[in-house]
């Protein structure tokens, strides 16, 4: 239906569509800025001040400097194991839980559910975690990064919603035919719920990506960071010293910037690059979870 | 048929879906090691708790941990700190998305839309390092954001390092990353108004800003309810993470915030006992406030958490 618009109403859409440019503006001009700056020449972009458009000089010098220092690589490689064997894990377990919360005629899975629901809104708190996880022996191992995060109780009752969503019928006609609990869960409920699972896979695997606080605390072996941390010690703790090797204490610092910014594309483009094919999805995720929350 | 006990009752079931139990028992042993055991351990709050003589073996100090707090001078900083950068986020980050989603709704342009949208959710995704990463450098005497100031003839100066400007650098910084994220839901909302509405307002000669003001508005409230109450409910579970990254000695007295506290004392002083107080503490009045606006909203709304 096309309905006439008044001239107020032009006016205001006019408005509207500048304002939402501004927005979308502010929103993308520090990521900008970084990636015009990481790949600027250094001296060049030390003497500019205000605001950068585009890159100054052209230089993948800071990349090239990036690559070289072995604590990325090692990083990159620690935080790919993680983010791996988690997810994986992450899925299984969330969708076991998922499963069982999702089941009719179970007498415990009310106190399980009230178990589970509890911990959303009471925690032990930081410092005894830390010294469950010290007790545990997960500390200066990966897999205390993996284990102890395996289910996040918001996305098990997003999960939980969507698995009660699928028809009764499915799983009772899998049953008839003497299917068991594991055959259901793999072969009937997961392959119905692809689009969800996408979403899981989504949310952990960036929390994974992004985690930082737990790595610092409990790893101590640098060998073990993954790259969040070293990133960390890079952009905060000025520790580009390393990188900047071989270069005259004066440029230290110019030197210093583009490599910082061209650690942060670096640790950044993976995320950047599959986030886009997946917002179809999790928009999906959030409505559940808030029908819920 | 004669009740049977609740014992006999379990068994049964446990007999009839043992396969089922004997499934989920991984997720279960997950929360009893890394939810409740956490929740047990937190009882060295109430002792002089010493690695060598571990949990059990600590001797019994009552609430004196408690009381060590409540008397200390940083106390009524902590607190004051916490509400405030709460209440400060809630007051300018609440209504961002709300008003981002309402300005989308306006929009007839499809593209455009969901360029806005692809673009606004972008920031969500980068990790709280490189956004605090940026942050710092982007602040930083010789920054770009002085670069802007010295521009509008103002004067460099570390911001940062300004007490003054923690907390609006914290909530400008918060709004940048989450409202196109936080959108999401309004803009659900949204779309679920009934168009017969906006035609039925149109008729009555109602304008673009009557309609929002009587139906967009009041049809979205529930939705803006809920996540308000949530939010309240949260307020003094604002996260440490962002303040640890952001805050340093010459900000603590107005970024330090009882969670970034309780890591300082706890986990770089090692003062197992007392920073666990201080968490839990800081736990338990997260639970009150979270009951008190839960029941609010069952009245209110109609909606709770439980």
């Amino acid at each position: 239906m096309k309905i006439k618009r008044s001239k107020g109403e032009i006016i205001f859409s006019g408005f509207n569509y500048i304002l939402l440019t501004c927005i979308m503006i502010i929103c993308l001009y520090p990521v900008w800025y970084v990636v015009v700056a990481s790949i600027s020449n250094s001296s060049l972009l030390t003497q500019h001040s205000g605001i950068l458009l585009a890159p100054l000089g052209f230089s993948l010098d800071s990349y090239r400097k990036v690559f070289k220092n072995p604590m990325i690589l090692r990083g990159y490689v620690n935080t790919l194991f993680i983010l791996v064997t988690g997810v994986f894990l992450d899925i299984i377990m969330t969708s076991i839980g998922a499963y069982f919360l999702s089941r009719k005629g179970v007498l415990l899975k009310k106190p399980i559910m009230m178990m589970i629901l509890f911990t959303m809104f009471f925690s032990g708190g930081m410092i005894p975690f830390y010294l469950t996880l010290k007790d545990l022996h997960m500390t200066n191992t990966l897999w205390g990064l993996v284990i102890p995060f395996m289910v996040n109780t918001y996305n098990l009752i997003i999960l939980k919603t969507s698995f009660q969503s699928l028809p009764e019928s499915l799983t009772e006609a899998a049953e008839i035919d003497g299917a068991g609990h594991l055959r259901i869960l793999f072969f009937i409920i997961l392959p119905l719920s692809k689009a969800i699972i996408a979403v899981m896979v989504l949310y952990y695997g960036v929390g994974i990506w992004n985690g930082w606080f737990w790595a610092s605390t409990i790893i101590r072996k640098r060998e073990l960071y993954p790259l969040q941390v070293i990133l960390r010690e890079i952009l905060m703790q000025n520790d580009v010293g390393a990188m900047a090797a071989g270069v005259s204490a004066a440029d230290q610092e110019s030197v210093g910037m583009t490599i910082k910014y061209a650690t942060i594309v670096v640790a950044t483009v993976p995320i950047l690059c599959v986030y886009p094919f997946l917002q179809k999805y999790f928009t999906k995720g959030v409505l559940i979870g808030a029908v819920k929350a | 048929m004669k009740p049977k006990g609740l014992l006999y009752r379990i068994k049964k079931d446990m007999r009839k879906n043992y396969s089922l139990y004997l499934l989920v028992l991984p997720v279960f042993i997950f929360y009893l090691l890394f939810k409740y055991k956490p929740m047990y351990g937190a009882i060295i709050a109430f002792k002089r708790y010493t690695p060598t003589l571990g949990i059990e073996g600590s001797p019994w100090v009552g609430l004196e941990n408690f009381i060590r707090f409540f008397n200390s001078v940083y106390f009524k900083r902590l607190l004051k700190n916490t509400l405030l950068l709460s209440v400060y986020s809630l007051i300018f980050g609440f209504p961002a998305p709300i008003i981002l989603a309402l300005l989308l709704n306006e929009v007839r342009n499809n593209k455009f839309k969901k360029l806005t949208q692809t673009v606004t959710y972008l920031p969500h995704f980068i990790s709280l390092i490189v956004v605090t990463g940026m942050i710092v450098n982007f602040t930083m005497t010789t920054g770009v954001i002085n670069d802007i100031i010295v521009f509008f003839g103002g004067e460099r100066s570390p911001l940062l390092q300004n007490p003054h400007l923690y907390r609006t650098i914290y909530i400008i910084s918060d709004i940048w990353q989450e409202v196109g994220w936080g959108s999401i839901i309004y803009l659900a909302a949204l779309s679920g108004v009934d168009s017969q509405l906006y035609e039925a307002a149109m008729t009555d000669g109602a304008g673009k800003f009557k309609q929002l003001i009587y139906v967009t508005l009041p049809s979205i409230m529930p939705t803006i309810i809920v996540m308000l109450i949530l939010k309240i409910g949260s307020l003094m579970s604002i996260g440490y993470e962002k303040t640890i990254l952001l805050y340093n000695p010459s900000t603590y007295e107005t970024a330090d915030i009882i969670s970034s506290y309780v890591y300082r004392i706890g986990l770089l002083e090692q003062n197992w006992s007392y920073s666990t107080a201080i968490g839990l503490f800081n736990s338990v009045i997260n639970l009150i406030l979270l009951t008190i606006t839960n029941k609010l909203s069952k009245r209110l709304s109609e909606t709770s958490l439980w």
